[in-house]
């Protein structure tokens, strides 16, 4: 595919990420406003709060929408630094090759803790 | 003469005279990169769970510690100059808030300049959201 697809791809990732990472940053993380705003959603950390949370179909499918988007967005702007650092054929092939290992695997794990939450 | 032009990484940190916004692109790069490290952590550790509750509650305590929540803001301010930042680059890869093209008239007006105030309101707008993070991570009660 020709380098303005996935750089388009990276961008529309960036968007959605915009959304679902300012949702979840909010949510877990600033809950000392969340609560000045009359918004109280208890102790979001806790394990019994993660596990109920893991088990709702929805927010499953969303957590591996955005594990994907996630991995893509960066490991793509990753690869865009690395590939300025030195320009040959081989650095761009072996930079792109490791990158997308690296982001098989971390995909592969974190479907598989967000699925096995779901069902266990 | 040969001399090649490529600064490598040096040339984040200073090219010449460049305006802000060269800035941003390395605070861009820096605040993405290390992101994309939290990124792979973070992958881990909400891993821990499928170990049982006594792992999850250890982890979710060492991250209570000051210097966890020290982390924590860091990475907030991190997501916040990436994500603003980040979408003032979208706009101008659209073509947004860069002015119309005008012929070359002395005394030029580069889309650069066309572009700065737009660069102002997404400074004030994370300086806004920075210290509200920060009031929230060390003053309010979570």
């Amino acid at each position: 595919m020709r380098e303005s697809i996935w750089w388009t791809v990276s961008i529309a990732c960036a968007v959605v990420m915009v959304l679902l990472l300012s949702l979840h940053m909010g949510i877990m993380h600033l809950a000392g406003l969340l609560n000045v705003l009359g918004l109280n959603l208890g102790d979001v950390r806790a394990f019994s709060a993660v596990v109920a949370r893991g088990k709702n179909p929805v927010q499953m499918v969303v957590y591996v929408i955005f594990l994907a988007v996630a991995l893509y967005h960066g490991l793509y702007g990753l690869r865009g630094i690395l590939l300025e650092v030195t320009q040959n054929r081989r650095w761009e092939v072996t930079i792109t090759g490791l990158l997308f290992l690296a982001g098989i695997a971390a995909f592969v794990y974190g479907t598989y803790v967000t699925v096995k939450t779901f069902t266990g | 003469m040969n001399r090649s032009n490529r600064l490598g990484v040096r040339g984040w940190v200073w090219a010449g005279r460049f305006g802000v916004e060269r800035y941003l692109y390395t605070l861009h790069r820096v605040t993405g990169i290390g992101l994309v490290i939290y990124l792979f952590l973070h992958i881990y550790e909400t891993g821990i769970r499928l170990q049982g509750r006594e792992a999850w509650e250890a982890t979710m305590a060492l991250f209570r510690t000051p210097f966890f929540v020290f982390l924590e803001y860091v990475l907030f301010v991190g997501f916040i100059f990436h994500a603003v930042n980040g979408l003032r680059l979208i706009f101008t890869e659209l073509g947004y808030a860069l002015g119309k093209p005008t012929r070359p008239v002395y005394p030029y007006r580069t889309s650069v300049l066309r572009h700065r105030p737009v660069v102002y309101v997404i400074m004030i707008l994370m300086a806004i959201l920075i210290v509200l993070g920060g009031v929230d991570i060390f003053l309010l009660p979570g």
